[in-house]
């Protein structure tokens, strides 16, 4: 095995340029070109970190903007719903006094007008009894020649007339 | 050997040989720093790694597939510190990616076959514990660093368990203790046993496919192309354990920083 054999003539030899080589790598690429390759990684990795933060804020932001903007529609829509709801009412209201205007003027003509049937009916009613207790006199005077008082026979109509 | 006709040498591969007559290259007496074989591999290593990671470079916002790539593997490692150690785990990240890739390149380059280009031999450094056990004693040292730097003499109870009896930790604490020191023999043994034994076992294998060639025609497609089929299936094999050993060295390391960073 020559790693064995030959170890005590080449030790010295193996350690120095594997140390050199080794040593040499180590400072021309390890030292000096990892850090810049895994930088440059570094520098990729943030920069799609930050834009995808970016595209992320962007996002919310529109989100954001939707929010307000669907509140706002709300409250244009409630406002709208209340416009509409008072000129309802409004006209409710308005419709309302008129008609009770109305009926008021319907009832007060009802009431003359019953008023001036009850009028007309009671002053008929007089008559009639007017016209009785003459007739009853007249009755009375052909039949028993008798003059009757005009008020007893007013007394005896009425007393017929209530009595039906 | 070249010399001995037909016969293939399996252990031949793994042989350390300086390169360019820079055998005698001493950085002081008796320390050899011979250009060898291996240190040209892990030169390559070195290199490929670096291209490799350059060309994810291009700092694009949407990446193209090299990038993409590259970014891919820094996240990998990334992701398994993060799981491992949490979020103090990102500063090892440089170390445990140049190990892995490191490692996975060094694995992977063994198995590249330019061996069919005459006079180029592929070499695989990581089948050589003199080289695995100074990245396991790396990440080791890595552990012990921070772990005292970070708690101090506190970093001791780590070998005992938390919530155990007194009666208990008294047996305990020397378990642990030497599960805790094996730890860097383990993590070099495993991955220069790994990438040796898949090595060894294709040279075996076309040895087998030499034999099997020179025994004639009839001997030759009864041994030969059974043998062929197998070094093909285990070829991908390999690449697939030098995958998985370069994982399990880089998961490994981050569990032991782990243990230092999050002491219970």
């Amino acid at each position: 095995m020559p790693q064995i054999e030959q170890l005590s003539e080449v030790l010295s030899s193996q350690v120095f340029w594997l140390l050199v080589f080794f040593g040499l790598t180590f400072l021309v690429v390890g030292l000096g070109m990892v850090p810049k390759v895994m930088g440059t990684v570094d520098l990729r990795d943030r920069q799609i970190a930050d834009d995808l933060a970016a595209a992320q804020a962007a996002r919310d932001a529109a989100d954001s903007e939707e929010e307000a903007w669907r509140k706002r529609e709300n409250e244009n829509r409630a406002a709208a719903q209340a416009v509409i709801a008072e000129a309802k009412a409004k006209a409710a209201k308005a419709s309302e006094t008129k008609l009770a205007k109305a009926q008021a003027k319907l009832d007060k003509q009802l009431a003359e007008a019953e008023a001036g049937i009850d009028a007309a009916r009671a002053s008929a009613m007089a008559e009639i009894e007017g016209v009785a207790a003459d007739a009853a006199r007249d009755i009375v005077a052909r039949i028993a020649g008798t003059e009757v008082e005009s008020a007893a026979a007013e007394a005896a109509v009425k007393e017929v007339m209530a009595h039906g | 050997m070249a010399a001995e006709e037909g016969k293939v040498d399996p252990m031949k591969q793994f042989t350390i040989e300086p390169l360019m007559g820079s055998d005698g290259w001493q950085l002081a007496d008796g320390f050899n720093i011979a250009f060898t074989n291996s240190a040209l591999w892990m030169a390559i290593t070195a290199i490929l790694v670096t291209v490799f990671v350059a060309g994810g470079m291009k700092r694009q916002v949407v990446p193209g597939r090299w990038q993409m790539a590259v970014e891919t593997l820094t996240g990998f490692i990334d992701d398994l510190l993060e799981a491992n150690i949490g979020k103090a785990g990102r500063k090892y990240v440089p170390y445990i990616f140049t190990l892995f890739m490191f490692i996975l390149f060094g694995n992977l380059l063994g198995l590249v076959p330019v061996g069919v280009i005459p006079g180029v031999h592929a070499f695989t450094f990581t089948s050589h514990f003199s080289v695995t056990g100074v990245l396991a004693i790396l990440s080791f040292s890595i552990v012990l660093i921070v772990g005292f730097a970070k708690h101090g003499l506190h970093f001791f109870s780590l070998f005992v368990p938390k919530d155990t009896p007194f009666l208990m930790a008294i047996f305990i604490a020397p378990i642990e203790f030497v599960s805790f020191m094996v730890r860097p023999f383990s993590l070099a043994l495993r991955l220069f046993v790994a990438m040796m034994a898949g090595h060894v076992l294709l040279k075996v294998l076309a040895s087998f496919v030499i034999a099997g060639g020179g025994a004639g025609p009839v001997l030759g497609a009864a041994v030969g192309i059974p043998s062929f089929i197998l070094m093909v299936a285990i070829s991908a094999l390999e690449i697939l354990v030098a995958g998985i050993q370069a994982y399990v060295f880089a998961l490994l390391t981050s569990l032991y920083i782990n243990d230092a960073e999050n002491l219970h």
